[in-house]
């Protein structure tokens, strides 16, 4: 078994509708009856973040997101799967489900 | 020693893609497959001469290379868990049980939609065609290095995202096909037309593996128009190949080629699954189209008893389908036949085809025809310069000489 991160590609925050939002509660239960689940969660916003730099001594603390752009990641599945073409098949699902665009990546060597 | 290089060079050929594919079943892992297969051919060299060729050379070979592999893997720190990724890394859970065949594994482990299409036509050349690194940057137009980085960037994503070694299940099929027969359809123009001008001009160990490979995708998927539609089209296209090349070997054209060389049996076939097509009634694809095409040429008797205007009424019906500036230098070549090269070179010209020989080429032959002698031998330096394959140059060295006024 591998374990994959699938993220919710969004240009807003907290933006699932109750349609939506019910979808997904359905696609999570199935997760985890099929054995799936590890984890899951939805992002407050980019504007919420604060990155820290406490490489050289005392910390540095910048308010905001390291990464400006349009989209980003509103929320994520953690999955478990025996391979690629598994893990695709449910991203598939996790994506019409919150019908939102989402990216699906692999744990290093998990 | 000259024969025995030449057991050797076909060996690699006919059993590349076997030795790779057995490894990578039992191993989950293309590298290993690779490298192992690479270092038993690697020991050929050194065993034959001495040892003489085994009866059964590809079984020789998948031997050595699965003993080096175990080596491999048994000198590695990981052992255990190399071991257990082994036997379960690549394996799809529900195999399909229709077809057993490792090289068609192997193809569609290639063809993943998760690849790039450029990579996954390289990685495919490499593994099942057993074409060298330098080979396909060739093919590609880039550098060597490049084309390096790509397969080994490809083969660190099959493995970190678990893509399965194996066909895909029923469902996924038909999303996975079009790439796979994308990728068999440019693996076949290789071979039909290799673009290493230092190598022979036709690579038949091409055509016959993408021929072999699309006939198992048929029997995988026989309902589907295009898997047949390309079949049809790479066997009309294979049954003119003895035809293709003069024995100076030269490029000879549709129009030049002696059509009792050509093969009565393949086109025989062709024409039956392209007839099996059209009785189904439904709207074609781009491959069947590109058979129907080859299929009215196999037809007739000598290039004047063609049916051009069936010939364009196919590319017309193509356009539609992929409206490229291919398809329209292709229409264009058939509307000289039927309208005259003053109508076609209207239609040639302009085409965003700058960097492409048979652009270039299309253009020589259709001034030539309007007599149009210094125009047409510019046309041809162009063609010339930019063809990659010895036939072709040679072809087209030969017309340009032949100009009037040279």
């Amino acid at each position: 078994m591998a374990q994959y991160l699938i993220s919710v590609l969004d240009d807003r925050t907290n933006s699932g509708t109750k349609d939506e939002m019910a979808a997904i509660d359905v696609f999570n239960d199935q997760l985890r009856a099929d054995g799936h689940w590890i984890f899951a969660g939805g992002l407050a916003a980019p504007n919420t973040a604060t990155v820290v730099d406490g490489r050289n001594g005392e910390a540095v603390f910048v308010d905001g997101p390291y990464l400006e752009s349009k989209e980003y990641i509103g929320g994520f599945w953690i999955i478990e799967a025996p391979h690629l073409d598994v893990a695709l098949r449910l991203a598939a699902q996790g994506s019409k489900s919150c019908n939102r665009r989402v990216e699906l990546r692999p744990f290093l060597g998990a | 020693m000259t024969d025995l290089s030449e057991v050797i060079t076909r060996v690699h050929r006919e059993e590349w893609a076997r030795v790779v594919a057995t490894l990578a079943r039992r191993f989950g892992d293309l590298d290993i497959a690779e490298d192992m297969a690479a270092e038993a051919f690697a020991t050929v060299v050194e065993r034959w001469p001495v040892d003489g060729i085994p009866p059964r050379p590809g079984a020789w070979l998948t031997t050595i290379a699965h003993r080096k592999a175990i080596d491999r893997v048994r000198r590695e720190a990981r052992r255990e868990e190399k071991h257990k990724e082994a036997l379960m890394l690549f394996d799809n859970p529900e195999p399909l049980g229709v077809i057993d065949d490792d090289r068609l594994r192997l193809i569609f482990t290639c063809c993943h939609p998760a690849l790039a299409m450029e990579v996954r036509v390289a990685l495919t050349l490499r593994m099942v065609g057993g074409l060298t690194v330098p080979e396909i940057a060739r093919a590609f137009l880039v550098q060597e290095a490049t084309m390096g980085r790509r397969i080994t960037r490809a083969k660190a994503k099959i493995k970190a995202a678990r893509i399965p070694y194996g066909v895909p299940l029923r469902e996924d099929i038909p999303a996975r096909v079009t790439g796979v027969l994308a990728v068999l359809y440019l693996i076949f123009n290789e071979g039909y037309l290799a673009s290493d001008p230092e190598k022979e001009a036709v690579r038949s160990d091409l055509t016959d593996e993408a021929i072999r490979l699309t006939r198992l995708v048929r029997a995988l998927m026989p309902a589907d128009g295009e898997v047949a539609g390309l079949l049809a089209l790479m066997l009309l296209t294979e049954a003119r190949r003895a035809a293709r090349m003069s024995a100076s070997g030269e490029l000879v054209t549709l129009g030049e080629q002696d059509r009792g060389a050509w093969d009565r049996e393949l086109i025989a076939e062709g024409h039956a699954l392209v007839r099996a097509r059209l009785a189904s009634g439904e709207a074609p694809g781009r491959y069947q189209i590109l058979a129907a095409i080859n299929a009215v040429h196999t037809d007739a008797r000598d290039i004047h008893d063609t049916d051009w205007v069936q010939v364009v009424a196919l590319y017309d019906q193509l356009g539609r389908l992929d409206p490229s500036p291919l398809v329209r230098l292709n229409r264009a070549i058939a509307v000289a036949e039927l309208d005259g090269p003053q109508v076609a070179l209207a239609e040639v010209d302009g085409l965003p085809l700058e960097a492409y020989h048979a652009f270039h080429a299309t253009r020589a032959d259709l001034l030539r025809r309007l007599r149009r002698s210094e125009e047409s031998r510019a046309a041809y330096d162009r063609a010339i310069g930019l063809a990659g394959n010895a036939a072709v140059r040679a072809y087209l060295v030969r017309r340009r000489d032949q100009l009037a006024g040279s």
